[in-house]
């Protein structure tokens, strides 16, 4: 029997309907796409900041092994994702850039303190030092092009250092990202840690631009016109708005998402 | 005042008491938790919902510091906003009353201690007129009483009426709301019950829970005891307040309580003379959806005083 798949959001580790019930057919295609609305972003806000604590919290080990994990998994369903891609060389070089993505990242978890912290020489009785912490709940709104392997290399990044995230698929290709959402639900990422949501990008990124809960936004798929209107929303909780245009890996691109953090340590007390 | 019912007199009341249809309460609540409040009407029942809140801390750990932080919180829920009103009262336990007193006074903030051995109500009766006694003194001028639930479902009706009789008149001028602790009471005949009795026993509110059982506050409920308490202000023309407590954490759950309250018992009943919502952690959850509404842009946490 055919059986024909039902496209879902995927919030809080769970594969729900909008709330809106609304669907579209992105390029005009024949698959039914959840078009997900302002209350499903809100609800999955509200996951992340939820799973936040937790995830950051994890040591990074750990959260290297899940994301190895989800690496894995991803490679393991190559041949589907390979046609979610159109099929031939091409399909077939994104989902391995995508794998050896998060397998590179992966690797970063443990060794980003060292590279990016650093031990500061004070004048005075204090070991001071600085290291990254994540920055907490990551908007990600993904690239139109390549829509696999460019919302993996800017969901890997921010995951990498601990933080959570809530991404907005390409809109004229979603499948490849709601696809991923399945890879990430049976790699041991916790629920909550990354929300992925298909819709319309001018109906939710001023929603999710202007959400005092979230705290960094990551333009990757903006037009330049969008990443002016994100910059005004953003201002109102300060959040930073990640504009780097980095086509390959980088530990920048983690750094990006960190804050860092300084610590005065009195000494001989 | 109440007058004490004889025992025949108080088997025909509840002999009286007709059973509530489970399956149709439980409908007409969920399909009232549908409605959809919006805008200017949301912002209204939100503002409402504070005016209406007693704001709650009944914990063995409390103390003078935290009472203190709570007191200054339901004064000013928002600091720096004047439009955003006060809430109707405190609740803690009798020992705390005292802090409560200090920084509430003169505020117009109500003051509500929980007695007679809350929250189980398994002690002797003269220890808990005792205990509301002392609760006055000290400075309460609200008390949530708990009924026994031993007696009531072991049928020993006489019992349970005696005591909220013994109770209210230790009140003195004090509002005495009695709590059913619906969720050890098993059905909502028991709910409906339980509810006429403690009223005509002289509650000037009755309150669902005491959030220390689960379930606590649901909706349907809430709608039994509004049913009771609509039936017997019909028959008496005595007039019962309502107070949801338990388990209600959003501004949607307090939203669908002040629906049901509407479409129960009127719009008399939308005051904060006849309607509490008992909660510790709701008012955050009220106070960000009110900046929602007003700036368009969903809001966190860590913008708002720490409850």
């Amino acid at each position: 029997m055919d059986v024909r798949k039902t496209y879902k959001l995927f919030v809080n580790g769970e594969f729900v309907r909008s709330e809106s019930g609304r669907a579209y057919r992105p390029n005009g295609g024949g698959v039914n796409v959840p078009r997900g609305s302002r209350k499903d972003l809100r609800d999955a806000v509200r996951a992340a900041r939820t799973a936040f604590g937790a995830w950051a919290g994890r040591t990074a080990m750990n959260r290297g092994q899940i994301l190895y994990r989800a690496a894995e998994m991803l490679d393991g369903r190559s041949a589907q994702f390979v046609e979610l891609l159109g099929g031939g060389v091409r399909a077939r070089r994104e989902l391995d850039q995508s794998v050896e993505t998060i397998v590179w990242y992966a690797g970063w978890t443990d060794k980003l303190p060292q590279v990016t912290g650093t031990v500061n020489p004070v004048a005075g009785p204090y070991f001071n030092f600085t290291i990254p912490e994540p920055t907490g709940v990551v908007g990600v709104v993904a690239p139109e092009d390549s829509p696999l392997l460019g919302l993996v290399r800017r969901i890997a990044p921010a995951l990498c250092g601990g933080n959570v995230v809530v991404a907005l698929a390409s809109e004229t290709r979603p499948l490849p990202a709601l696809t991923l959402a399945e890879v990430l639900a049976t790699s041991d990422v916790p629920a909550g840690v990354v929300n992925i949501i298909s819709g319309q990008r001018k109906e939710l990124v001023p929603w999710l631009a202007s959400h005092m809960d979230v705290n960094a936004i990551d333009v990757a798929g903006c037009t330049d016109q969008e990443i002016k209107a994100v910059e005004e929303s953003a201002a109102s909780n300060v959040k930073r708005v990640i504009k780097i245009r980095e086509e390959e890996m980088s530990p920048y691109l983690i750094a990006a998402f960190m804050e860092m953090k300084t610590v005065w340590h009195p000494i001989g007390v | 005042m109440a007058t004490a019912l004889s025992l025949t007199h108080l088997g025909s009341l509840m002999r009286g008491v007709r059973s509530v249809d489970e399956v149709g309460a439980d409908e007409r609540a969920a399909s009232l938790a549908k409605r959809s409040i919006k805008k200017s009407s949301k912002l209204w029942a939100l503002d409402l919902a504070i005016r209406c809140m007693d704001l709650t801390t009944l914990e063995g750990q409390d103390t003078p510091g935290k009472v203190a932080a709570m007191c200054a919180k339901a004064i000013r829920p928002r600091p720096g906003d004047a439009t955003i009103p006060s809430v109707a009262a405190v609740c803690v336990y009798p020992l705390r009353i005292a802090d409560c007193v200090e920084h509430v006074r003169g505020t117009g903030i109500h003051i509500a201690s929980v007695a007679t051995a809350f929250p189980s109500g398994q002690s002797f009766t003269n220890i808990k007129v005792a205990e509301t006694e002392e609760c006055v003194r000290a400075g309460a001028d609200e008390i949530d009483m708990v009924i026994d639930r031993g007696a009531f479902l072991s049928g020993d009706y006489q019992r349970v009426y005696d005591e909220i009789v013994a109770v209210k008149e230790a009140c003195g001028n004090a509002h005495l709301k009695v709590i059913l602790e619906t969720g050890e009471l098993g059905n909502y005949d028991a709910v409906r019950r339980a509810s006429i009795l403690a009223m005509a026993a002289g509650a000037d509110f009755i309150k669902t829970s005491t959030g220390k059982v689960q379930p606590a506050a649901t909706p349907a409920i809430a709608l039994v005891m509004m049913e009771a308490i609509r039936d017997f202000v019909r028959e008496t023309g005595r007039p019962v307040g309502f107070k949801a407590a338990g388990g209600i954490r959003t501004a949607k759950q307090a939203i669908t309580y002040l629906v049901i309250t509407y479409e129960t018992l009127g719009p008399d009943w939308m005051t904060p003379d006849r309607l509490r919502l008992g909660a510790s952690t709701l008012l955050n959850d009220v106070l960000m959806q009110i900046e929602k509404e007003r700036s368009g842009a969903y809001q966190s946490i860590d913008y708002f005083t720490v409850d």
